[in-house]
């Protein structure tokens, strides 16, 4: 190596008050504790978006439970022919249906329907999805094999096709839970997918070779590590899970294989209300705005949720 | 620090008419916009370099390195930006150039070869696509047949001799050094006066990183390439430039010929570089002849003035006094023909690891070295029992780990812990360190919520963190902090044996050799036996007593340390040794 | 390729006869009679009931009916409708008409979406970014019959730019609006996906080594990260078709396409279980042929998956 510095590049050492040195690796924590959980939790609380969802999602849940605070008008035997399509009135702010009955008060009952739709099927696809995933993606092998090509096959009926030869075939029992059930039955797959994936990712972690390399039992290891590593895109499917729940009884209802017209519910009225486009659109707009405000609350929540907990959701904000 | 000069600093008017450097930063500024406002990764640069010169740019994970060399082909990531200074190139000031000019300036007078081999070709075109790609930008060559050719070319030029076959396949189909060339084909393809090379190996296995360095030395010096070049190894880096730059935390500390940088080290953080550089250290220890001489011979600019234990040849010669004191010990571990075969669907059996036999004596380190996929990772596994063996024997504390089981295996588990590579992956991230550090106890029913509490505290004091962190989590902390409390979870049950799975390859320079310093510590204290698996025999140098060589599943050299270094009887054991940097680099008395 | 082919295929297998005797399992395994469960609250007439009777094997073992079916449906023939017309004619009637209208949806949602996830994904953290975001939300978050109203309502019936309902012969401007309507939700969907896949890929380090060879940004962002950031939209392509052929059932029922979701809402309506159930078997034959199509198209666009053994 031949010496060709040049004069402006002789040695030169910074002056160590312009450089001064730092303990190496020096400890800095300070504050409160933080995980993933707290970081997402401080994330969410700034959002305005979070708290618009949380908002509506509460007022929807308030009015399911209690719809005698939002309105005393009965949805269904009121009704008078009289008023078939008719304006707001004293009373009545939102006008009658073709049916003469109160839009309104339809709206505030047909709520706890389309919640306790969504609650079931969601807790159905989660409890599904996290033990058909959980098992297939950790224990692996066979077992993986046949979970794995089972739910290739549920998730090959489109979900809402399934529901409505579910429904046809039980056309005599229709209620909430079998509504609930024929949907869930099929939805789950999506979920399980997700987790297996995530499961696949997480347990060859070197945290949980360290664990085995303990003693630690599999199964505990499934619970303990791994499983609370993998559970993020879960819930965030899980809450987006919900909106496509209510969607789906919606549609089935509208499609007339959903719930009889004796129990409120959006999606009938939406159905019923299509005779009416032309002359009073409003019998049909007005159950579907609140349709898809709900739908939008859940939808919303989920994306923020998704946001705060992968990083790389966050990234791309 | 008083002879510290400030002289070069201000740049001195150059008299009209003298050479003009080929690349000039002056005073360079860049900030990164974050929610915390602006934060300057690089703060007051200057670096001069001349037509035909080689400069490296040292410094570790942070210290503006990369994000200098970003800087001057205005490819910052993100929101980085430049926020003041100049880069003159060839007197053009780069920071002021218009979008359309940097393009120009960009592959045609300022090459560049990224970092890692594997993310920095796109997977979706072929290698003959993206060669191609690079040449008709910079009007290199025209019409479809001349662009080829010359693709081609450039290839072979890089190494790949049998470029016009693998012109149609695709980078997934290409080893990580194959690829390496690839890209250092392309950023030489329009034959720039200035090639920028990012940490061009640091993603190789160690003898693909001499060959592909040497070629790449070569070619630079034959096109009469000025090359800038930038790693985080001070060996490298004096070996491959002859000008050094040393970054710390956004600043230059100190710059000028290597030789006289690397003899003469000025600022503390230079020496810290210089004691920590397990390249440096394993040199020093060959040159001078033995341990001690070396530490005799390092001048006291070494012995760190912020008191930091990470002079290497000190840790050596620490482990060398206490391994002396005691008597000839019996084996921990005794591993017989051990063999792991993998059935892989479709293409029959892979012997990952084949009949290795090799046993650790109690309170020694024994460390296996080799390349990526030689076995050495999946031997560590069986030992741990994470992984069943296909065939041969384990034998700890006298028991054959094959016939365990159940509660035996268990207690037996306790005797024997692990420390992986990756910091980031090896805490369960949702565990406090409380939780972690207590696990092993919690599950072998150590003592009372009290007593292990006691001793989570004990073990975070041995491994020098402060207890406080017993309530934080691990994204609280770094990743030199993280293996510190990877290992008080491997220390918690007092077992006999660590594997350390490459445990110290991910960290920065300094902090490796403080977890160097700490494990040798410990296994003093303790009486620690030590399984090292590692790449870097370099490292292993400083830390083991016993060196296995691995390559493809076989164990191709046994021997003390010295042995192995004073005299290497296998020609794979010489190219490992001759693939530490430093070589033939001065280190001065 | 061509072992990647073959592997799909025969991994379909599997999957096809586990979907058709799902299918299957789910009618006539239910308790009590299933003919007359499928009829619901109408009662047939009893020649109808016996030849259903004969056509499912009602007399056999489970399993022997299920592959009775099976052989069936493979040698086309999908039973007959209420009217007594063969499925299978009514299929070819009105395929396509439907297959028209989910080619103009999805060369909607296609153009559409992946243009303005592009600009989205290239401008993230503008005004349009933003606003994409919030009208593709918006848009998610309708149920396909409350949008197909919406735009009934007001582009047939307050601006009156089409017709509410498609004429006969299914004039191609009639299927505009409905394929719009078929096309929304997905879109909404694609734009987020590739605003999230250009994200993503552009901050790829291929990208800036793209850069630093030169390339200018007219060359880079349609080859480098377009070109790239389509691979997931396409697979995505293979989930919407399931949520397309339910939005066209929903479509086609309402705007009065004769195509073959017009033919299953119909049913579906009027409560004709077993032409419901032949249709929904048709459609679902339909969507693993298609997953099995994106899977090939998946490997054409990917080498690493062309490539591997």
């Amino acid at each position: 190596m031949q010496s060709n510095t040049r004069p402006d590049q002789q040695h030169f050492v910074a002056p160590l008050d312009e450089t001064p040195l730092v303990a190496i690796d020096s400890v800095k924590a300070e504050g409160k504790p933080s995980n993933l959980w707290t970081d997402a939790w401080n994330d969410v609380r700034k959002r305005p978006m979070f708290w618009i969802s949380s908002v509506l999602i509460l007022l929807v849940v308030v009015v399911a439970l209690f719809p005698g605070w939002f309105t005393q008008t009965p949805p269904n035997n009121d009704c008078l022919l009289a008023n078939s399509n008719g304006g707001p009135t004293d009373g009545h702010p939102l006008g009658f249906t073709k049916q003469g009955c109160d839009i309104y008060s339809r709206i505030i009952h047909g709520t706890s329907t389309s919640l306790a739709v969504g609650i079931i099927v969601t807790s159905l696809v989660a409890i599904l999805g996290v033990v058909f995933g959980a098992f297939a993606g950790f224990y692996g092998g066979w077992l993986d094999a046949v979970l794995s090509r089972l739910g290739d096959i549920f998730f090959s009926i489109p979900y809402i096709l399934a529901a409505v030869v579910i429904m046809s075939v039980l056309s005599g029992y229709r209620n909430v839970w079998v509504i609930s059930l024929a949907i869930g039955l099929f939805a789950w797959p999506a979920t399980a997918r997700v987790l297996r994936a995530e499961i696949l990712r997480v347990k060859n972690a070197d945290f949980v070779m360290a664990s085995t390399a303990l003693g630690v039992s599999r199964f505990r290891i499934l619970l303990r590590h791994v499983l609370p590593n993998s559970i993020a895109p879960v819930i965030v499917i899980t809450t987006i899970s919900l909106a496509s729940a209510i969607v789906a009884e919606a549609t089935l209802s509208f499609l007339g294989v959903g719930l009889p017209t004796n129990i409120m519910s959006w999606g009938n009225d939406i159905s019923q209300a299509q005779t009416s486009l032309r002359t009073a659109p409003q019998t049909l707009i007005l159950p579907s705005i609140a349709l898809s405000v709900t739908v939008l609350s859940f939808i919303m929540l989920g994306e923020v949720v998704r946001d705060a907990l992968d990083p790389k959701a966050r990234a791309q904000r | 620090m008083s002879e510290i000069s400030n002289g070069s600093n201000v740049q001195t008017e150059r008299a009209p008419g003298a050479e003009r450097p080929l690349l000039e930063i002056k005073n360079l500024q860049v900030g990164f916009n974050t929610q915390d406002g602006l934060v300057k990764a690089v703060d007051g640069v200057n670096i001069t370099l001349y037509r035909g010169q080689s400069l490296a740019i040292v410094g570790e994970s942070g210290s503006g390195k990369s994000t200098t060399a970003h800087a001057i082909i205005n490819l910052l990531p993100g929101t980085g930006h430049i926020s003041g200074g100049q880069i003159l190139l060839d007197g053009q000031d780069l920071t002021k150039a218009s979008k359309k000019d940097m393009e120009a300036v960009r592959g045609r007078k300022i090459g560049f070869v990224p970092q890692d081999p594997m993310s920095n070709l796109n997977p979706v075109w072929s290698i003959g696509f993206q060669v191609e790609e690079a040449i008709q930008a910079n009007g290199i060559a025209s019409g479809r047949k001349a662009v080829k050719k010359r693709a081609i070319e450039v290839l072979k030029e890089a190494g790949l001799g049998d470029a016009d076959r693998r012109m149609k396949q695709f980078p997934h189909q290409f080893s990580g050094g194959m690829r390496q060339r690839v890209l250092i084909g392309m950023g030489l393809a329009a034959d720039p006066q200035l090639l920028i090379a990012d940490e061009p190996t640091s993603a190789l296995d160690v003898t693909v990183q001499r060959v592909i360095l040497d070629h790449l030395e070569s070619l630079t010096r034959e096109l009469g390439t000025t090359l800038l070049f930038i790693t985080h190894d001070l060996g490298l880096a004096a070996e491959r430039a002859e000008q050094l730059v040393v970054m710390y935390k956004g600043k230059v500390v100190e710059s000028g010929p290597s030789a006289e940088i690397l003899q003469n080290p000025q600022h503390p953080y230079t020496q810290r570089l210089v004691a920590a550089a397990p390249s440096l250290a394993s040199r020093r220890i060959q040159a001078t002849g033995s341990i001690a001489a070396a530490e005799s011979s390092m001048h006291e600019g070494a012995a760190d003035a912020a008191g930091e234990a990470i002079d290497l040849i000190a840790t050596a010669e620490a482990r060398a006094g206490a391994l002396a004191a005691a008597p000839p010990a019996p084996p921990a571990i005794v591993v017989e023909d051990l063999t792991k075969v993998f059935k892989i669907r479709g293409s029959g059996d892979f012997t990952a690891v084949d009949k290795v036999s090799f046993q650790i004596p109690k309170g020694t380190t024994m460390a296996l070295v080799g390349e990526s996929g030689s076995g050495k990772s999946t031997v560590a596994k069986m030992l741990l029992k994470l992984e069943d063996t296909t065939s041969g024997k384990i034998v700890v504390g006298g028991k054959d780990l094959a016939s365990v089981t159940g509660k035996e295996l268990f207690n037996l588990r306790s005797r024997m812990q692990p420390v992986f590579q990756d910091p980031y992956g090896s805490l369960n991230p949702l565990r406090n360190i409380g939780n972690t550090i207590s696990e092993p106890l919690f599950t072998h029913k150590v003592g009372t919520v009290a007593s292990r509490r006691e001793r989570v505290y004990e073990l975070l004091d041995q491994v020098s963190l402060p207890r406080t962190l017993v309530s934080r989590y691990p994204n609280e902390l770094s990743g030199g902090q993280r293996q510190r409390i990877a290992i008080a979870r491997a220390l918690a049950l007092k077992p006999e044996i660590v594997v350390l799975d490459e445990a110290v390859s991910a960290l920065d320079v300094l902090v490796q050799a403080q977890i160097l310093r700490l494990l040798a510590d410990l296994q003093a204290e303790l009486g620690l036996t030590y399984l090292f698996i590692t790449h870097d025999l370099a490292v292993v140098r400083v830390i083991a007593d016993h060196v296995c060589v691995m390559q493809r599943g076989k164990i191709v050299e046994a021997a003390t340390t010295d042995e192995v270094f004073d005299n290497p009887q296998q020609q794979y054991t010489k190219d490992l040794l001759a693939a530490i940097p430093g070589a033939n680099i001065e280190l001065g008395a | 390729m061509a072992g990647y082919i073959l592997r799909r295929l025969l991994q379909a297998i599997p999957v096809l006869l586990g979907t058709t005797f799902l299918i299957y399992f789910m009618v006539f395994a239910m308790p009590g009679d299933p003919i007359v469960a499928l009829f619901g609250d109408k009662t047939p007439p009893p020649s109808v009931i016996e030849s259903l009777r004969e056509r499912y094997h009602l007399d056999q073992p489970f399993i022997v009916q299920y592959f009775i079916f099976l052989g069936n449906i493979f040698r086309g023939d999908l039973g007959v409708s209420f009217s007594g017309q063969p499925v299978s004619e009514i299929l070819m009637a009105t395929f396509p008409v439907t297959l028209r209208l989910a080619a103009m949806a999805v060369f909607f949602e296609m153009v559409a979406g992946i243009t303005i996830g592009l600009v989205s994904g290239l401008r993230k953290g503008g005004i349009f970014d933003a606003s994409a975001l919030v009208v593709s939300l918006i848009l998610i978050s309708l149920p396909i019959f409350v949008l197909a109203f919406v735009m009934q309502w007001f582009f047939g019936i307050y601006l009156g730019w089409f017709r509410t309902t498609v004429g006969p012969g299914a004039p191609t401007q009639d299927l505009i609006l409905p394929a719009i309507v078929l096309a929304t939700i997905s879109f909404a969907q694609i734009v987020r996906l590739t605003r999230a896949s250009v994200i993503e890929t552009g901050g790829q380090d291929f990208v800036r080594t793209a850069a630093s060879k030169g390339l200018s940004r007219n060359r880079i962002v349609p080859v480098h990260i377009l070109r790239n950031s389509l691979i997931p939209v396409v697979t995505y392509l293979a989930v919407d078709f399931g949520t397309l052929m339910v939005g066209a059932t929903v479509t086609e029922g309402i705007f009065n396409v004769p195509g073959v979701g017009r033919t299953l809402y119909q049913a579906i309506i009027r409560g004709e279980g077993p032409t419901v159930v032949s249709f929904v078997t048709i459609m679902v034959l339909i969507y693993l042929v298609v997953n099995l199509l994106v899977d090939l198209l998946y490997a054409v666009l990917d080498p690493r998956i062309r490539y591997a053994k």
